[in-house]
């Protein structure tokens, strides 16, 4: 098919977007740690963006998006060979059927910087205390082993997921749940920082991370519009659904926060905010512009309300990736099997509420249960081997001096 | 010679520096310091979960004075730091063997 100019555009500059999302979330998790960590959280954040980035376009890529196998990529676009072919003509993947009009390498681009950003999410769970080398050892492998055979049932039209029925906009199974049910496993084979539930941890800088938020929903609308993947009136339903969540879940998880804490705080509108945009992202092409309100606001009461599980799984899920990204990616996932509303865009299914049935909820259980299996099995094996060979935590002298000072030789602020 | 050490809350800093400076008071000094008295920490909430902070921030003065000016200076901390609840703070008189001005070479009352 020939490209077009407008999506193209749109598609790059959305490319740009996601990335911008990395330093975002690397601040928005950077502000949440003690002052000792800060440059730790920040180096596991960025450093995705250098190796992810190169492991995409050796391997991730292709066996995301190569072949017509239900379950796995191939080789055939490794190095990105054929992924460049004639610049005037949009790509020609396998399962698109010639849907796709934009080139090869911007489709990739875009896809790359959601390969970037997944394993980074993982870091708030493990904060403080994972060895830095094992950590890339660890996102490197996870990359490669869970998030490009997820990426291909649930994203590429010859996955298995997709092929049944599920929906995933931008994703909801493919990241949220998968970073999510990553970081709930690592963090039990982690174990938990010295001194959790005995001494205080408090955010060291809000203000980092109220910044973080603001690039990571400036960064969403890239996210979520971008893969419309198009540039007309899907990608303008997806930016405002997208972005009516976020403000609703603010709303809500302030209230909530109000009646049951006392303060409305700054961390929980922050919180509040990403714990909607986690929630719309699989919905944000397929439902209509109220019911965006409305899954907002139940992701900002429900996230908030999650935020226990961590002590009651006794796991120290330091910023609360379980809450916000692990539940949030399940509310979205599910709420689509009800709110899903094919009248809004021309895309996606009727749920429950649309006159749909129980169909596409059906589909939406199967892709979220098996995105959690193979996610939190083969991340368990990763983890599980790289703690008996390199060993997952720093020292004990390491972890009380700080990942600044024992990992990287930096401090962040000098006195 | 006397050091007067004053503990007190760091938001009532400015009102205690133009007391002392309306007292003819020529110099402070002032320090963050941490600590907990009978006031004990204060608790903070981030996402739902009560943090205990132990130390609360504080604002340490330090003034020398002649003998003879001691009791004003203490009226004045007494009258400008107090807020009446707990946690006002503290004030203690230590005495000074020996002052030097450093550009000088001035000792004693000379040098304050």
């Amino acid at each position: 098919m020939d490209i077009n100019a407008g999506a193209t555009a749109w598609v790059l500059i959305s490319a740009g977007l996601v990335l911008f999302m990395t330093p975002g979330l690397a601040f928005f998790y950077a502000g949440m740690v003690r002052s000792k960590n800060v440059l730790g959280m920040l180096m596991q954040n960025v450093f995705a963006m250098g190796l992810i980035s190169i492991l995409w376009v050796f391997v991730g890529f292709s066996l995301a998006f190569g072949g017509t196998n239900r379950y796995i990529g191939n080789f055939d676009f490794a190095f990105l060979r054929g992924v460049v072919g004639d610049v005037t003509k949009a790509a020609d993947l396998p399962g698109y059927a010639g849907t796709l009009v934009v080139p090869g390498l911007a489709f990739m681009a875009f896809q790359m910087m959601f390969a970037v950003i997944t394993p980074a999410l993982i870091s708030g769970a493990t904060a403080d205390r994972l060895k830095f080398g094992s950590y890339a050892v660890f996102i490197g492998l996870w990359s490669v082993l869970v998030y490009s055979p997820v990426a291909h049932w649930v994203f590429s039209p010859t996955g298995w997921l997709f092929r049944r029925g599920a929906l995933d906009f931008a994703g909801g199974s493919a990241i949220h749940i998968n970073a999510g049910i990553a970081a709930l496993v690592l963090t039990m084979v982690l174990g938990p920082r010295r001194g959790w539930m005995k001494e205080a941890m408090p955010p060291h800088n809000l203000p980092y991370t109220v910044l973080g938020m603001g690039i990571l929903w400036f960064g969403w609308f890239g996210f979520n519009a971008g893969s419309a993947l198009t540039a007309d009136g899907l990608p303008a339903q997806a930016l405002v659904n997208t972005h009516l969540a976020a403000a609703a879940a603010m709303l809500t998880w302030l209230l909530v926060e109000r009646l049951m804490a006392k303060h409305a705080t700054t961390l929980g509108a922050a919180s509040g905010a990403v714990a909607g945009l986690v929630a719309i992202t699989p919905c944000a092409g397929y439902v209509n512009s109220m019911s965006a309100v409305a899954i907002g606001a139940i992701a900002g009461i429900v996230c908030f309300l999650c935020l226990k599980l961590k002590f009651a799984l006794k796991l120290d899920d330091s910023l609360d990736v379980i809450a916000v990204h692990l539940v949030g990616g399940l509310l979205g996932s599910l709420l689509l099997g009800f709110f899903g509303d094919k009248s809004a865009t021309g895309f996606g299914t009727d749920g429950v509420f649309f006159g749909g049935g129980w169909g596409l909820l059906a589909d939406q259980a199967v892709a979220a249960a098996a995105v959690i299996v193979f996610s939190g099995v083969v991340t368990w094996i990763i983890a599980f081997g790289i703690d008996k060979t390199i060993g997952l935590r720093v020292s004990v002298e390491d972890e009380l001096v700080g990942l600044d000072q024992s990992q990287h030789a930096e401090a962040a602020y000098q006195s | 010679m006397k050091l007067i050490t004053a503990i007190v809350k760091p938001f009532k800093l400015d009102d205690i520096k133009d007391a002392l400076k309306a007292a003819g008071i020529t110099g402070i000094t002032v320090s963050e310091a941490r600590g907990f008295g009978r006031q004990g920490g204060h608790t903070e909430t981030y996402r739902g979960t009560e943090y205990k902070i132990d130390f609360v921030p504080k604002s340490r003065l330090e003034i020398v004075v002649d003998d003879s000016e001691v009791d004003g200076v203490i009226e004045t901390l007494k009258a400008s730091a107090a807020t009446g609840k707990i946690g006002d703070g503290k004030i203690w008189i230590t005495n000074v063997e020996r002052i030097v001005r450093i550009r000088t070479g001035e000792e004693g009352p000379d040098a304050v």
